[in-house]
């Protein structure tokens, strides 16, 4: 080669522009994602819930949704409160509704143990700390959670304000004593988890596991899912049958798990 | 050139050692075991060309995983314009039943660590 300067950086610009397109090239010999939904996949313009809090107090000791929710979802069981892994559990009322309790409850409600999960929030903090783009919230309303791209720093856990979301301090597999089900993932030591109003139930045409097991146990209306921007759903037909809070609705996170009261 | 005996020696020493694992197989019809991996007996055909899946699994792997989890798409179309559900748990594993059997034979020879099975479990719910 006779060296000029020139020539050179054409040769190297020709070098690095084929690098550039080789990859590309490679890759598309492949098929491709479809675009099409999942036929007969549920949808919503905004996914929420709805809890009959006086129908669940009927079964006070009732884990139905509990335990269908976390065999379904690999969850682990640990019983050291550090540690432990929930999806979806009770917490006194006093606890879940603390600005709403008062000492001359009824019934002692401040005590009774009322259902706790995700509030997959309109304004999710979780999503605003998270730095990874590990958690965010879908288009349907969904805040999701990617365990690939979790670093398990922990800020969503601080920044939630329900504590509904857990750490694995420790790899859960050993802990997953009903039995591992190979179609459900489990999750690593050092990521975070949490509810994902199943998803992959949503998918196939079901609704959120915990939500059919309730309904069969407890019946209907115990606890209701939908889309809370249609009119005609169930979720705004119960809303219209008595009075309904949210958990913590002053923090401005507009939770969209609704307790009818 | 001076010391042209000890270089020679020594560089011809070198090759010999750079090249004894050929010698090595030559001299006792002994080499390392390719590895094998076992192929399911139910499916004739992968979800794109023998070839692609060889060369470019990981990446489909990976535009499935973005996919199914980040976009919420779950039909993935073949070349030949066959329709399969993304998922490494419930399409790849349905017929790859055996993650030691398939799976672990290369990435165990290459040496490849990877971290699929912290999470994802293959049919028989090995770990």
């Amino acid at each position: 080669m006779d060296g000029s300067r020139r020539t050179f950086l054409k040769t190297a610009g020709c070098v690095i522009l084929g690098a550039g397109i080789d990859a590309p090239i490679v890759r598309a010999v492949a098929g491709a994602v479809s675009a099409d939904a999942t036929p007969g996949e549920l949808k919503a313009e905004r996914w929420a819930m709805v809890v009959n809090v006086r129908k669940c107090l009927q079964r006070e000791g009732c884990r139905a949704c509990i335990d269908a929710c976390h065999v379904a979802h690999n969850v682990p069981l640990i019983k050291d409160p550090l540690h432990e892994i929930k999806w979806i559990w009770k917490e006194p009322f006093k606890n879940t509704f603390a600005a709403e309790s008062h000492p001359y409850l009824d019934n002692g409600l401040a005590g009774k143990p009322v259902l706790a999960l995700c509030n997959h929030c309109d304004n999710p903090p979780c999503v605003r700390v998270c730095p990874t783009g590990a958690t965010w919230k879908r288009s349907d309303g969904i805040v999701m959670m990617d365990q690939h791209r979790c670093i398990g720093c922990r800020y969503c856990i601080v920044a939630c304000p329900y504590g509904s979301r857990s750490f694995n301090w420790q790899d859960p597999r050993p802990f997953i004593t009903t039995g591992i089900k190979p179609d459900y993932p489990t999750r690593m030591k050092g990521v975070v988890e949490k509810c994902t109003f199943c998803t992959e139930r949503l998918v196939k045409g079901l609704a959120p596991v915990c939500v059919e097991v309730c309904n069969k146990v407890a019946g209907p209306g115990t606890m209701t899912f939908g889309d809370i921007r249609d009119p005609g759903s169930e979720v705004v037909r119960m809303l219209k049958t008595g009075f309904s809070i949210r958990r913590k609705p002053e923090l401005g996170t507009e939770p969209q798990i609704f307790y009818l009261v | 050139m001076y010391d042209t005996g000890k270089i020679m020696t020594g560089l011809a020493a070198f090759l010999v050692m750079l090249t004894l694992p050929f010698w090595y197989s030559a001299a006792t019809g002994k080499a390392g075991e390719n590895p094998n991996p076992v192929l399911p007996k139910t499916e004739k055909k992968c979800v794109e060309s023998r070839q692609y899946m060889r060369d470019g699994h990981m990446d489909l792997l990976n535009r499935w995983r973005d996919a199914v989890v980040r976009e919420d798409r779950h039909i993935y179309v073949s070349q030949d314009g066959t329709r399969y559900e993304m998922s490494l748990n419930n399409t790849c594993m349905k017929c790859h039943v055996e993650r030691a059997q398939f799976c672990d034979k290369c990435h165990a020879y290459l040496g490849e660590n990877l971290f699929c099975w912290n999470c994802h479990l293959d049919r028989k719910g090995v770990m």
